[in-house]
């Protein structure tokens, strides 16, 4: 083996075991340096570290450090290290790593990022450890490294037909030095035996037979039961609270008032009601009266914020684009689009497109398990942000962040909503006050839903135009949206300047996009799975349909056109990685699968087409959808393309996501947190109605292999399949839905 | 109050208020948590159980309503975790986040239990008041399907070769 340098950022730490085992503990932060900025890399200085553990027993036990919230990491990313550690799938055992970023590098379920930064690296890790192992036999057996080979977790040496399991190894390899990552050679990709076969989630037989491995699930000896009521306006304070009372109650063994922040992603102020039993808290909130001091958004409404949008969007969009305003990120000005749509022959559209807020509502609903005892405190929380929780954590405590312990729980769902750790404030801050007894807080259905962090509205002004040949020639975009202006509300929730970058971004010669600000807005707002794009994509593949149309051209056609046209030069930054080649290859491979144009439909049933580039997968998508004369909507069935790259690592659970992520997608439609009074109108499923088993489509998902390193796929099958339903609902209809949810235009479901 | 509750086969006597929710004496008091809260209110199916071999939703059944009636919950579904349906989701590998899949499992046996072989209208039925937020409704009919007309010999998909590996 050729003694590769140590360096001190890259390194493999060997510990021999009691019984014979060993821990092999990798720094790979190298390896992440060199992708920091790159596509896929996430924010924060990325760096990981794995860890995996042999036992005499024949075990592999492998670390998966990124929490689990469906998205099917905790059984990836060891499928990842076991094929090049060369070991069976069947001899893995799975253990999800506590939050510590410091030992296992960035720990989050976020942006499709676990995919695209861990790929390189996980293989790095399971080869070195391989490479290690083998240096380690062929120092004892005393032939050349070469002559050896690994199968099964067991190293071989064909001539002496020697055979030794890699545990065997153990009290040596601890000894040696281990190359470094970026030198360890990879499997070619033809020799994968786990990478890109379909693999059964690890906790799939748990959760079939009930066991208790949801962060809801978890106890500890003595604990209490904690509700928290917070105002229905937002951040509202206290001003009265029968909370003498209400510590009369039977079960209830202390109710106090916390004063809380005005930071609504953190402690809000409120009043908790702790008791013996969860039912017991939550019976005697029946009877907590609570009055609420004035709040300044109080007076805010969906309403209100439409009025406005509309008065703002219209007068913008009556004028050509001006310069951005002093501070305003991601506009965007190629070309006139003014001067292009007067030209003679050019046919214009002009439109005005919504999305209304809606919540993640992830099944399971909030909750967290404190202790805070002897200065340290310990949570067990069900977050996809593990890191910021410590912090969370500390600032509602007051404990520092270096005596806090966070034990990642299996979460019952994420989709960006567990991304704000507000209920490990409350959970820290309970915690504080009835130390040191242990306590879980447990938000009700209700709590969750007038508490979100909702998917932002947004509302669109539209101008585009076609020449007399059909070709795309100008877009504009006026988006009228929330502040304050540096907030996260740009591009629904996202960053500041995807908007600008948003296809048909450089593939017109004439783009517009700009933004106008409503105000500051007193509702919570966040990320919600495939933040910005589960927005714009109903917005601008809507808008790009109603151009083909306008120009009396197939809709795929005309997407196809535009996509093949020349990408003209950014002059206001990149294109944000797009690659048409690529979309192209999943629209013709969509058409081809629905065989699109070439059915004869009947009447009131019809398809739409759209495509988007999100979170680094390319996905295209064709509904095929039904409408009765009542308005009555059934989704017949949806295929999907998508290219994530040369690997689907998981085919089995890649093709769950892809399926999922659409049904996901047309549940959006008929969903909306409507704000009257500053506060959330909506409680529970019985007003903000999720989709159903019968309203849920067959889904058939296709992919394209290209070349290109595997990216995420928590996310990007989501979008597209918004603006496809619509487009199938215009070509079946005539009707252009351009603002949602559905029901408001008296569609329902069939 | 006292009550003598049949779960699982198993008689265990709580002493419970007579409005206190199933779902609650199931997790916390007999700490089964394999029936899940979700809504509170009987829409979204995550708390359902059987009652005298029906599906009911935990969440909004009364003790008072249960009297010894037998409660049969996930955990007592099948003696080994090997009931058809526990097999099928498994092969199918249904689950995404899983939160919901323990209702979803509970309400499909009740179904095959009255109907062996349920048509996609049948399943449409049975299933609408279980909600997966996940959106696995597409392997939940597989699976229910699969289970319905036994092991599948001829797996033409690799994914079921896969999960059943």
């Amino acid at each position: 083996m050729t003694k590769a340098p140590v360096t001190r950022r890259s390194f493999i730490k060997i510990t021999a075991l009691a019984g014979g085992g060993m821990v092999v503990a990798f720094n790979v932060d190298d390896v992440f340096a060199q992708r920091a900025g790159g596509p896929g890399a996430g924010p924060g200085g990325p760096q990981a570290m794995a860890f995996v553990k042999f036992t005499p027993d024949g075990k592999v036990t492998i670390i998966g450090k990124n929490p689990e919230v469906g998205q099917g990491v905790k059984t990836e990313l060891p499928m990842i290290i076991a094929d090049e550690l060369d070991v069976d799938w069947s001899s893995v055992v799975v253990e999800q790593a506590d939050a510590d970023q410091a030992k296992y590098g960035q720990q989050l379920a976020a942006g499709s990022f676990t995919t695209p930064q861990n790929w390189t690296p996980m293989r790095q890790v399971g080869a070195a450890v391989r490479q290690t192992i083998l240096a380690a036999a062929a120092a004892r057996w005393n032939v050349p490294v070469a002559e050896l080979t690994t199968a099964s977790g067991r190293v071989k040496h064909a001539a002496s037909k020697r055979d030794a399991a890699y545990v065997d190894f153990a009290a040596e390899a601890a000894k040696l030095p281990v190359p470094a990552l970026a030198t360890v050679p990879l499997k070619e990709p033809k020799d994968y035996k786990i990478i890109g076969t379909p693999k059964m989630g690890v906790d799939t037989p748990s959760i079939v037979t009930g066991k208790p491995i949801f962060s809801i699930d978890f106890t500890l000896p003595g604990m209490l039961y904690a509700v928290y009521q917070k105002a229905p306006v937002f951040g509202a304070k206290v001003a009265t609270a029968n909370v003498d009372e209400i510590k009369k109650l039977s079960g209830v063994r202390d109710a106090f008032v916390l004063e809380g922040g005005t930071d609504l992603t953190t402690l809000l102020p409120g009043v908790a009601i702790v008791a013996d039993s969860w039912y017991q808290a939550n019976q005697a909130r029946k009877q907590l009266k609570v009055t609420w001091a004035d709040h300044p958004t109080k007076a805010q409404s969906s309403v209100g914020f439409q009025v406005k949008a509309d008065e703002l969007g219209k007068a913008a969009l009556a004028q050509p684009q001006g310069p951005a305003p002093q501070g305003a990120p991601g506009w965007r000005k190629d070309g006139d689009v003014a001067a292009a749509l007067t030209q003679p022959g050019v046919k214009t559209v002009e439109a005005s497109y919504m999305y209304p807020f809606i919540p993640h509502a992830p099944l399971e609903p909030q909750n967290c398990a404190a202790q805070l005892k002897d200065g340290k405190l310990e949570l067990w929380a069900p977050t996809q942000m593990p890191g910021p929780a410590l912090g969370v954590a500390a600032g509602a405590s007051g404990v520092p962040q270096n005596a806090i312990t966070l034990h990642i729980m299996k979460t019952g769902g994420g989709f960006g909503r567990r991304l704000t750790n507000d209920f490990v404030a409350e959970a820290s801050a309970i915690a504080k006050q009835m130390s040191p007894t242990p306590i879980k807080l447990l938000w009700t259905r209700e709590d969750d839903m007038a508490h979100e962090f909702y998917r932002p509205a947004g509302y669109h002004y539209m101008k585009g135009g076609v020449d007399a040949q059909g070709k795309l020639i100008a877009w504009r975009d006026h988006h009228v949206t929330f502040g304050p202006p540096s907030g996260p509300q740009r591009y629904a929730g996202f960053s500041n300047i995807n908007g600008a970058q948003e296809f048909p971004a450089r593939f017109v010669q004439n783009y517009e996009f700009g933004d106008s600000i409503i105000g500051a807005l007193g509702v919570p707002v966040g990320a919600l799975r495939a933040p910005g794009s589960n927005a714009f994509s109903f917005v601008f593949q809507s808008f790009l349909d109603e151009l083909a149309h306008a120009a009396g051209k197939d809709p795929m056609q005309f997407k196809l056109d535009v996509l093949a046209s020349p990408a003209y030069p950014a002059p206001q930054g990149p294109g944000g990685g797009f690659n048409a080649e690529r979309m192209i290859g999943v629209m013709k491979l969509v058409a081809e699968k629905s065989e699109w144009g070439k059915k004869k439909l009947p009447k009131g049933t019809a398809m739409g087409v759209a495509f988007q580039f999100s979170h680094q997968g390319y996905f295209a998508e064709v509904a095929q959808v039904t409408v009765d004369s009542q308005k009555r909507i059934k989704v017949d069935k949806v295929w999907v393309a998508g290219d994530i790259g040369s690997q689907v690592i998981n085919p089995l659970h890649a093709e769950n996501l892809v399926q999922g992520g659409v049904v996901d997608g047309i549940s959006h439609m008929f969903q909306e947190i409507t704000i009257v009074d500053g506060a959330a109108v909506q409680s529970n499923f019985n007003n903000n109605p999720l989709i159903r088993m019968s309203q849920a489509p067959p889904v058939e998902a296709h992919w394209v292999k290209s070349n290109n390193n595997p990216t995420g796929l928590g996310e990007p099958s989501l979008p597209p399949v918004l603006p496809a339903v619509a487009n199938a609902i215009f070509a079946a209809t005539g009707t252009r839905v351009r603002s949602m949810p559905l029901s408001k235009h008296g569609f329902r479901w069939a | 109050m006292p009550f003598t509750l049949n779960v699982n086969g198993k008689a265990t006597t709580v002493d419970v208020p007579g409005d206190m929710p199933l779902l609650w004496v199931l997790r916390d008091v007999l700490n089964l948590k394999g029936t899940k809260f979700g809504c509170g209110i009987g829409q979204c199916g995550a708390c359902t159980v059987h009652l005298r071999g029906r599906a009911v939703r935990s969440c909004s059944t009364p003790m008072s309503a249960v009297g010894n009636a037998a409660i049969t919950t996930i955990e007592g579904l099948s003696a080994n975790g090997n009931h058809p349906l526990q097999i099928a989701w498994q092969r199918l590998d249904v689950p995404q986040c899983g939160y919901c899949q323990s209702g979803q499992i509970m309400s499909a046996a009740a179904l095959l239990a009255t109907n062996p072989r349920p048509s996609d209208a049948d399943i449409n039925t049975a299933m609408n008041g279980n909600l997966c937020r996940c959106g696995t409704y597409v392997r939940i009919r597989a699976a229910i399907h699969e289970a319905a007309r036994g092991p599948v010999r001829d797996t033409q998909t690799a994914s079921a070769r896969g999960a059943a590996e």
